[in-house]
């Protein structure tokens, strides 16, 4: 099995012609990697990192520093709580306690199913609609622990179908 | 989507076609789009940024480094390509002002990278958007096609027989990638450690070529300043503060959101008339006047800033970001300086010792302070660290986490007391006396 | 090359003139000014990251790095000011916020960068009361260990490896207070075990698993000299500290910068020092009874020795006897082997394992003048041509020369092998010729296009070929550099080729010391100094007549044992060849001398040398003795005594012995006892086991001067006298100091005589002939490198 689909990989080799270096489309690629293939296996580093002529430890190197890309698997719906001063003083700790019980489970924690995964997470631009949840990629603001709930339910039904 | 509010104070320049459906690209260019850009291809290289130096327009990104000096600095003739580099990694605490932006308006970025692009004789530019705003990063790839279809980009562009091509590029979660030599760093596929300077990028930028970078907000300006001319922009603010500024409000507000004012507005106003007030008949304690980086500020001095670049240099201080937040009396202020703090350890790129010990070190010494573990010695070495970070690291980081911290112990040395030798925490409810830790030496 | 102008700044008070773009540390550093630093080095990039340097620079906002900063004309500088002072002071408090205060029981204690900050710039109270970080040492590699908690970040060791070494095993990772350097392969290295990261690394987070726990720096005595391994000539210190069996060798490093070798240092140069206490070191004669090889006293053993080959040359005549000199032995060893063999055993028979065609080479360069390089040279020549040989693998300090020349100044490389060896990455070009083609190679070079026919391939076309040869003849200042490929009239025609446009040469050999055997005459038809027999009338005055007619080489020895033709043979050094044959002399009388390092061997062909030789003597390896080395450049230094085996002789001091025992007058042999070039116990190492040994000679004899027939340096005077090319200043090779010697160019070397058997050790970097059997390092690291690698395969 290829570490990534061939459409992605072609879509990087695109991408890549818009660079002068080989390893300047890397961290977008590393991204595009994780939401495909769940986290960034070895594979997928062994793969973009011939892609890139980098050793795998440059690769990891970079992976490493950036709090979005992860190597083990997480959940299906990675519910990323901000807990930052603006969405701090509007209940984004409530927030966060309310995601750890409804999921139980805790910080950069998965649940046994799959299904979740909960991060604390830094300001992710949501100050003037805190709290703020963002849910993988998905933006849910002004939120309160009812709201909270309701959009757990949402991605749990989601799960299901 | 964002949700967009608005108040009569408004000037709305840069966010004069929110919410009118201009992602489309013949919306907008029904809006005015794309004009600015021909003109500029019909004006001298000097005289777009003698209009940009003309309307005083100060980086929005947060140093408020006068847009048209820094294209100034471009070498007119380099043997590397040079290149347009647009921030939008907006990661600041409280700031959310590019979001809007990008997500209503992502043609006048696309337009001011191409009048940027004129302007120094650069031939690319790249449009970097922060990881986490994936679907903004959708909304600019939609955009660039457009605008490639169209033939605004690409190898003739407008039929003037000059070449442009715009790209977009994403991060995977960094705020210090936000500082401009990081994330030229993160650009090159590379772990976003700022680089030494001089050399500046508009010198020795991306790939070695002179590189602009300019925040989304300031890039977006652009071609609203060269449609309505720098005078009339700048004349919105006062001088050498040239023009309207998107600010967010958020915290304890009662309308919070972003409103485009002009520059040197009254921040009393900016609480009290356009954020509707503090929520619940609170008190006003604090204001974060713009991103976590800057100086705080007390009710009382808050009051009496007007919100422009110099009111804050005066008293050397800085505007920061635009991101203003509010803070009422039932924050703790130890526990606020220790959410900041929690941010600048989690963000440090660990590069250089002042910012990657002392980050470490005062989140540890705030937790345990503000778990009732606090001596009264800490209050000072918390500030003798921060003191001892400012000015001293690599980059600003450093001095982002030091000065918000200084100036919490320096105004509000009452909390901290109050937090002293095991007891609770004033402001909650639920807090117990905790044991003290047994401290040795070591 | 544009004029770089002078400015003059001022640092605190003093005027201080450099050229312009110099760092201002550096500068600051010229007028005896320290600014502390932690991840500046010179030579590696920049990286402001430590703040130690920081500095008040007039009419700058901040205090700035004065590691990055440049000097311009009128700097104004203040480095000792209370602000400065207090910012050290706070960057080493911030430090050790995290740091273990595990000084006494950390390798680095005593000799860390940290704790001597710490004294001079620190702080005395520590404010600090949160926890530490605590971590478990990890073992990376056979040789290196990371203890993470200890380790500030400097990244010194990255760079070093990245940059320098061009072997990148080293990152960094994650980010902020968790960043942390890691290894290539997840939790363990793969690289090339060179040890730089160890020695760079300020403070005790990279240790040697050699050394690891073994002493403290001060129980140490610490002995600069010459590496034993391969023809580089690397300085390197040896750690000593005495034991119950004479003096331990616990360390090796290079702490000395002054040598050749600068900051580098190989596995081998660093940790396969280990070989001399293996336990089968040989620590005893051994002499056949009864067919049997026994345990005997020095006494009954030298007296064996000089008896029988008495008899053997007073019967038989001096052709019957062979002698093999060694790769290995000192100058004068091997200077005082051929001087014995020709004027003692009276014979011409003498040779060794030519790795390299040095005879060839002398006889190329004869009569020109600054045609030879020095092994600084290749560190700093604008343009090198390196044909055949991989010197990543087999002369690591030439591969460090060349490539940190090409990544600091610029230095353009040309790369012609039949392998891609790893220097093609620092190359301007690279060309890949069939392998054995090397010949032809020179030929085209020559002008002989036709011989492209015969090059070209994929990895050189034949505009490739055209375009290196047209590039090369423009270069000014070319060092050409060749390996083993390169031989005989080959060599001339490179010479030919380079010499027209000034190229200067070096001639590519392994072991220590091959350079040095084949100047030193340890061959059948050339005196020292490649002196043709016929032309060696100011050896034939010093030391009387000389044997007539060249001698046997070592292919004719190996012929004449076949046909046991040889009454005796001497054998010297730990690597001789295995393959003389010495099984065919069956149960004949042929009388063996073996001079060896071990007891048991257990390399798989020298058993055949010991289990026939009649007496075997223990001999002293390069770290117990004193003497010079000459390097594959001709660089010659000094080797000091480091370690001591008790029950060992150097070379030298069992051939005088021998050489007493025949009735010679040892005076003839070692002109000792004259002049004042006399060794005052500079040579004699850390102990004084060699200078009581000394001293028990004179005292026997009644000599008063402190000399002795052990001296080498006695046979030194002798050799500077006759040996043209190897004038030498003294003081400077006291002093540790590198010369080049010149022999090759002066010498007489007439016309080639026939076929020249050339035969390479090959070793790689992990090994090292017999020595690197017995290194426990050099074994651990191979059997490590060879273990499977736990890894996940990609399925496709
Ligand atoms: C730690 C740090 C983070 C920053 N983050 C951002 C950011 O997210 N967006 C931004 O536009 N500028 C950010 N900046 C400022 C940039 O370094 C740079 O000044 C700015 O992009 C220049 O654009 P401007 O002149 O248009 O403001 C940051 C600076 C620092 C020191
Ligand atoms: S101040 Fe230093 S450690 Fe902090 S982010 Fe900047 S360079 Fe990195
Ligand atoms: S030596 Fe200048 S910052 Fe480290």
């Amino acid at each position: 099995m290829a570490a990534i689909s061939d459409k992605l990989d072609a879509f990087f080799t695109e991408k890549m012609k818009e660079y002068p270096t080989k390893r300047g489309f890397l961290v977008p690629m590393l991204l595009y990697s994780q939401d495909e293939v769940g986290y960034l296996s070895d594979a997928v580093i062994a793969h973009l990192a011939k892609k890139t002529e980098l050793t795998e430890l440059e690769v990891r190197n970079v992976i490493s520093y950036y709090s979005m890309l992860h190597t083990k698997p997480m959940g299906k719906y990675h519910v990323q709580v901000c807990t930052n001063i603006s969405c701090m003083l509007r209940g984004g700790e409530e927030i966060l306690e309310h995601c750890k019980q409804q999921l139980g489970i805790g910080h950069k924690q998965t649940t046994k199913d799959g299904v979740f995964s909960l991060e604390e997470v830094e300001c992710i631009g949501a100050c003037s609609w805190a709290p703020a949840v963002q849910v993988n990629y998905d933006f849910h603001e002004n939120l309160t622990s009812e709201k909270m709930e309701a959009v757990i339910e949402h991605y749990r039904k989601k799960a299901r179908q | 989507m964002a949700e967009l509010t608005s108040h009569p104070d408004e000037i709305k320049v840069v966010s004069k076609r929110f919410g009118k459906g201009a992602t489309d690209i013949e919306t907008y260019l029904k809006l005015d789009g794309y004009k600015a850009a021909q003109k500029a291809l019909t004006m001298a290289p000097d005289d777009i940024i003698n209009e940009v130096k003309t309307s005083s327009l100060r980086g929005r990104g947060g140093a408020g480094f006068p847009t048209g000096m820094k294209w100034g600095f471009v070498p007119k003739e380099s043997a590397k390509p040079k290149y347009i580099l647009v921030n939008g990694d907006e990661s600041e605490p409280g700031t959310c002002k590019d979001r809007p932006i990008l997500e209503q308006d992502p043609h006048s970025v696309i337009e001011g990278v191409i009048i940027a692009g004129l302007a120094v004789g650069a031939k690319q530019g790249f449009i970097y958007i922060r990881g986490e705003y994936r679907y903004l990063v959708d909304i600019m790839r939609k955009a660039l096609a457009d605008a490639y279809a169209k033939g605004f980009l690409g190898k003739n562009i407008f039929g003037s027989g000059k070449q442009f091509d715009c790209y977009w590029h994403t991060g995977a979660g960094a705020y210090e990638v936000g500082e401009e030599s990081a994330l030229m760093e993160s650009l090159e596929g590379k772990r976003g450690i700022p680089r030494i300077r001089p050399p500046f990028p508009a010198v020795v930028g991306l790939w070695g070529g002179p590189t602009v970078i300019n925040n989304v907000e300031t890039i977006a300006s652009v071609p609203h300043i060269i449609l309505m001319g720098g005078q009339k922009f700048a004349d919105y603010g006062p001088p050498k503060n040239g023009g309207t500024r998107l600010f967010a409000l958020s915290g304890h507000i009662n309308k919070p959101g972003v409103y485009e004012l002009p520059l040197g507005y009254p921040l009393k106003k900016m609480i009290y008339d356009v954020g509707g007030g503090i929520p619940n008949g609170r008190k006003l304690k604090a204001v974060v006047p713009g991103g976590s980086s800057t100086f705080i500020l007390t009710a009382e001095e808050a009051e009496q800033m007007n919100m422009d670049f110099d009111s804050f240099a005066k008293r050397g201080e800085f505007l920061g970001s635009g991101g203003v937040v509010m803070l009422d009396d039932t924050t703790c202020m130890v526990k606020f300086a220790l959410r900041i703090m929690k941010f600048y350890q989690h963000e440090s790129c660990g590069w250089c010792i002042p910012c990657r010990e002392g980050t470490d070190w005062l989140k540890k010494t705030l937790t345990r302070f503000h778990n009732g573990g606090g001596l009264r010695k800490d209050i000072d070495n918390i500030k003798y660290l921060a003191q001892n970070m400012l000015g001293r690291t690599f980059c600003p980081l450093g001095d982002a986490a030091a000065i918000p911290t200084m100036s919490i112990v320096d105004k509000w040395r009452s909390e901290f007391e109050a937090h002293l030798e095991g007891r609770p925490c004033p402001f909650d409810p639920s807090a117990k006396i905790t044991e003290l830790p047994v401290v040795g030496a070591h | 090359m544009a004029e770089v102008k002078n400015v003059t700044i001022t640092v605190d008070g003093k005027q201080v003139t450099a050229p312009a773009g110099t760092l201002l540390i550096e500068a600051c550093k010229a007028v005896g000014i320290e600014v502390p630093s932690f991840c500046y080095y010179p030579g590696l990039a920049l990286q402001a990251a430590c703040r130690m340097c920081l500095v008040r620079i007039e009419k700058m906002p901040k205090l700035q790095t004065a590691c990055t900063v440049p000097i311009t004309d009128g700097m104004v500088v203040a480095t000792d000011t209370d602000e400065v002072r207090q910012a050290r002071k706070s960057m080493i408090e911030l430090l050790l916020g995290n740091h273990p205060l595990d000084c006494p029981v950390c390798d680095a204690g005593g000799e860390c960068e940290l704790q001597d900050m710490t004294f001079k710039y620190g702080a005395a109270e520590s404010r600090y009361m949160e926890g530490k970080l605590h971590k478990e040492e990890q073992q990376w590699s056979p040789v290196v260990f990371f203890d993470r908690p200890r380790c500030i970040l400097c990244y010194r060791c990255v760079r070093v490896c990245g940059e320098a070494m061009d072997v990148s095993a080293l990152g960094v990772q994650l980010r902020g207070s968790s960043s942390v350097i890691a290894p290539n392969e997840g939790d363990h290295l793969n690289c090339e075990e060179c040890g730089m990261c160890i020695d760079i690394c300020p403070v005790g987070a990279l240790t040697s698993g050699a050394y690891r726990y073994k002493t403290r720096p001060w129980e140490m005595k610490h002995v600069g000299t010459i590496c034993t391994h391969c023809g580089d000539g690397c300085k390197t210190t040896l750690g000593v500290r005495r034991s119950d069996t004479g003096m331990d060798i616990v360390r090796g490093d290079n702490r000395d910068k002054s040598g050749i070798n600068g900051d580098f240092l190989c596995i081998k140069g660093r940790y396969a020092f280990d070989f001399f206490d293996h336990p089968d070191r040989l620590r005893q004669p051994l002499i056949r009874k009864e067919g049997k090889l026994t345990p005997t006293t020095w006494e009954e053993a030298i007296e064996h020795v000089g008896r029988r080959l008495r008899e053997v040359r007073d019967s038989k005549g001096g052709q019957a006897i062979g002698v093999i000199g060694s790769n290995r032995a000192t100058n004068e060893e091997n200077y005082l082997l051929q001087k014995f063999a020709r004027t003692v055993l009276g014979t011409n028979n003498v040779d060794h394992q030519r790795t390299a065609d040095f005879a060839g080479f002398a006889r190329a360069v004869a009569g020109k003048e600054n045609i030879t390089a020095t092994m600084r040279d290749v560190a700093s020549a604008p343009a090198i041509l390196l044909v055949g040989n991989d010197p990543t693998e087999r002369h690591p300090l030439l591969a460090w020369n060349i490539r940190n020349n090409v990544r600091l100044n610029g230095a353009r490389l040309y790369v012609v092998n039949s392998q891609a060896i790893k220097l093609r990455r620092q190359a301007v070009r690279f060309v890949q010729i069939p392998a054995g083609s090397e010949s032809k190679l020179v030929s085209f070079l020559n002008g002989e296009d036709a011989a492209a026919g015969s090059l070209t391939s994929a990895g050189a076309s034949n505009d490739a070929l055209k375009q290196l040869r047209d590039e090369l003849k423009a270069q000014k200042n070319l060092i050409v550099i060749f390996g083993s490929e390169i031989q005989g009239a080959d060599i001339a025609a490179l010479i030919k080729f380079g010499s027209a446009s000034g190229a200067k040469f070096i001639c590519l050999g392994d072991y220590a010391n091959s350079r040095g055997a084949a100047d030193m005459g340890l061959y059948p038809d050339l005196l020292p100094g490649y002196t043709p027999l016929s032309s060696g009338q100011n050896f034939a005055e010093d030391w009387g007549q000389l044997p007539s007619g060249k001698g046997l080489s070592l292919a004719e020895m190996k012929q004449a044992i076949k046909e046991r033709r040889l009454g005796a043979l001497i054998v010297v050094g730990p690597d001789a060849p295995d393959d003389l044959g010495l099984e065919l002399l069956g149960a004949s009388d042929t009388f063996i001398v073996t001079l060896e390092l071990f007891q048991e061997q257990n390399g798989a062909s020298s058993p055949s040398r010991r289990s026939w030789a009649s007496v075997v003597l223990p001999a002293a390896s390069a770290y117990e003795k004193a003497g010079t080395f000459t390097n594959t450049c001709g660089d010659l230094q000094m080797l000091k005594k480091a370690g001591d085996i008790t029950g060992i002789k150097s070379d030298f001091e069992i051939i005088v012995r021998i050489a007493e025992r025949m009735g010679v007058d040892v005076r003839k042999l070692v002109p000792f006892g004259q002049g004042v070039r006399a060794d005052m116990g500079q040579t004699r190492g850390a102990q004084s086991g060699e200078a009581d040994r000394h001293s028990v000679w004179l005292a026997a004899n009644g000599l008063e001067p402190r000399l002795s027939p052990f001296d080498p340096m006695a046979i030194l005077d002798e050799i500077q006298r006759l040996v043209s090319g190897y004038e030498l200043s003294r003081l400077n090779l006291l002093a540790g100091n590198d010369q080049h010697m010149h022999a090759a160019e002066l010498s007489k070397a007439g016309a080639a005589a026939g076929l020249v058997q050339i035969s390479p050790a090959n070793d790689s970097l992990f090994t090292s002939g017999t020595l690197g059997r017995y290194s426990k390092v050099l074994n651990d690291v191979i059997e490590s490198h060879r273990a499977p690698v736990n890894k996940e395969v990609m399925a496709e």
